[in-house]
């Protein structure tokens, strides 16, 4: 365990190294410098912006200075909101995004895990069927098509909830809902196929015969064990987040960090996009960390590669 | 005690059975090759068989309908700009909304064409440029399927060739190509797609090739597996007795093998790719005007969605339907090429 756990580690250092590096390099290649689209410059302002952020060095030393920062926590500053920090940015923006993806994420697999259950139970049923076709819908239609629906059907149209912004728990219904359909229907069909699984052991059959309750059979027996596989899906769905992030705070104007992140792609300020990919990317390498350690200390049967029981 | 000799039952009825040893093992139905059974069992999946129909409809329409209304999708016409859709043959259903009226917020009719004097019919109506959005619709889906067909076949042939080495050649190949995989996967493939297309600049060919090189590590791990499997199964070993080369092991004899899980990681990555290019769109990294897609016929008709409904509404919906169909049918072939689903 110990051994694997810190072959993990490596690899996570690993490709935490190569996101960061890709992205610099990246950033490298884009046509055009941060000063471009600013006001005329003439040479020497120039010169003079150029080695104040250190772009007048080779890239090597640049490469090397950035590495330094990055380890050290500091992402540079952004050239567009005039010269503020990007961490500082980064902590500005995380509040909303955290708690919508925190709220999305705990309503998302509760209510997907429920809709499982209930189809799993009820199997080939018109409930069945129902919650196939939410998961279905929920995997097909694109979070920001169910975003801009939800928003024009029950902001706009019907007047039940605040359209947009970000004031308060009335404000979060709306992206909360538009963000989880994805890990709703994950973990729906995920839960469904291993309940139905769990439900033909023979321990189900053993606690049927000394006259369990279904409700007992279903909830104390059963889900417990089916739980242990959609830990996996957890990793995904982090993915699923982030990306829906990008959309629904765009489309809800909530002042998050996929907001911001999509601002910054659309005037180019390099620092603050670096940033928040590499904050994604830890984010995401992390989770699946997590995910994989976890899953081998909760199911006892599971052998990792490399472990010494 | 009186049914002793029953007229009906004659004793010859209860003569032994010939048993003809020949016959024991006769095999009373044709036997079916691979499709036919795949088929068989898709045909009883009524969700993919109406999918299919669906899909094939709405493409027969995505090449038919730049042609069938008369406008094209690029000439301008400030006169014609946001017009509501307007279908002269359904105008007078009510409930359909093709009667060429907006609604404003305070709920008054507003009667555009009339109050313009405009005597044409826009189906979808027009954008703010007075851009027929009828043509521009299915221009936009086909350059939507072009984007997500082309991204999958590259995936493929990258996918296939890397997962075949590395499970064909196995040892310390293997294990450097699958540590490669594990570094890759690890990067979400948001990130990477978004910094290429920034470096690229946003076109057809750049999002392609963003969607290409990042979505083809499941194909390579599928195909892995399997290439694993069958290589030492006796055909393989057959073959390679028979002096046949790697290269021809591997395409001729282990490939048609693994045709199904193939196809069916196939049908799921397309919509994964149609997906991605109207994200990139939505988040501002989508094609440039004046081409269309999907993605940023959503975008504009965002912008415009408390005004205009109509032009957010109607590629919403196209992209719903090609995502569901498209889904549907994969799970439906998931379920006809799975061997261990066979009843």
């Amino acid at each position: 365990m110990g051994k694997y756990v810190l072959q993990r580690i490596f690899y996570m250092a690993l490709t935490l190294f190569i996101v960061i590096s890709l992205t610099f390099f990246l950033m490298q290649l884009i046509p055009g410098s941060p000063f471009s689209t600013a006001a005329k410059l003439s040479d020497s302002q120039l010169a003079i912006m150029n080695a104040k952020y250190g772009l007048d060095q080779p890239l090597p030393v640049q490469y090397a200075m950035y590495m330094g920062n990055v380890l050290q926590g500091d992402l540079g500053v952004s050239f567009q909101f005039s010269n503020t920090p990007v961490t500082e940015l980064i902590a500005g923006r995380i509040g909303p995004s955290l708690s919508l993806g925190l709220q999305a994420m705990i309503f998302g697999t509760i209510f997907g895990i429920l809709l499982g259950i209930i189809a799993a139970l009820r199997q080939n049923t018109w409930l069945d069927y129902g919650s196939t076709f939410v998961a279905v819908l929920g995997k097909s239609i694109p979070s920001f098509v169910f975003a801009a629906m939800l928003q024009y059907i029950i902001g706009v149209q019907l007047g039940w909830l605040p359209v947009a912004f970000w004031r308060g728990f009335e404000y979060s219904i709306l992206p909360t809902i538009a963000l989880s359909i994805f890990p709703i229907s994950i973990a729906a069909r995920f839960m469904r196929t291993e309940m139905i699984d769990v439900l033909g052991s023979d321990y189900i059959t053993l606690a049927k015969a000394k006259g369990a309750s279904g409700y007992e059979i279903a909830f104390k027996h059963a889900m417990r064990n089916a739980l242990i596989p959609v830990v996996t899906v957890l990793g995904p769905l982090t993915v699923s987040l982030i990306t829906g992030s990008l959309v629904v705070e765009r489309v809800f104007a909530i002042p998050g960090l996929g907001e911001q992140f999509v601002t910054s792609i659309n005037v180019l300020d390099y620092s603050v996009i670096m940033g928040t990919t590499i904050l994604f990317a830890s984010l995401f390498i992390f989770t699946v960390f997590v995910v994989d350690i976890l899953y081998s200390i909760i199911d006892p049967r599971i052998r990792l590669s490399g472990g010494n029981n | 005690m009186a049914n002793h000799s029953d007229k009906r039952f004659p004793k010859a009825m209860f003569e032994p059975a010939q048993v003809d040893e020949k016959l024991a093992e006769k095999i009373e139905k044709p036997s079916l090759n691979f499709w036919q059974d795949a088929f068989l069992r898709v045909r009883k999946n009524k969700a993919a068989i109406i999918s299919f129909i669906i899909l094939m409809l709405l493409v027969i329409v995505t090449f038919v309908g730049p042609y069938i209304n008369g406008y094209d999708s690029e000439t301008q016409n400030a006169a014609h700009s946001n017009l509501p859709p307007r279908i002269d043959a359904v105008a007078d259903v009510s409930w359909l909304p093709f009667d060429g009226t907006w609604e404003n917020r305070s709920g008054e009719k507003l009667y555009p064409y009339e109050e313009r004097g405009i005597e044409e019919s826009y189906w979808f109506g027009t954008d703010k440029f007075g851009r027929d959005l009828f043509t521009r619709l299915w221009e936009g889906v086909q350059i939507s399927l072009l984007i997500a067909v082309l991204a999958t076949a590259i995936d493929m042939i990258i996918g296939v060739s890397y997962g075949a080495i590395s499970g064909y050649f196995g040892g310390r190949v293997d294990n450097i190509m699958q540590r490669i995989i594990e570094i890759l996967t690890g990067i979400p493939n948001l990130v990477i797609v978004i910094l290429l297309i920034l470096v690229l600049e946003p076109g057809i060919l750049s999002i392609t090739l963003a969607l290409a090189i990042t979505g083809w590590t499941t194909m390579a791990r599928v195909v892995r597996g399997q290439v694993l499997k069958l290589k030492n199964q006796e055909f393989a070993l057959a073959s390679k007795t028979l002096g046949a080369t790697d290269f021809r092991i591997i395409f001729k004899h282990l490939m048609p093998n693994m045709v199904g899980v193939i196809i069916i990681n196939t049908m799921f990555t397309i919509p994964n790719a149609i997906f991605f290019e109207a994200f990139l769109s939505f988040i501002g990294l989508g094609l440039q005007p004046p081409d269309a897609s999907l993605g940023t016929l959503i975008e504009d008709g965002f912008k415009v969605m408390l005004l205009y409904p109509s032009q957010l509404i109607i590629p919403s919906i196209v992209i719903s339907i090609l995502m569901i169909t498209f889904n549907l049918m994969a799970d439906g072939l998931r379920d006809a090429f799975d061997p261990k689903m066979r009843d």
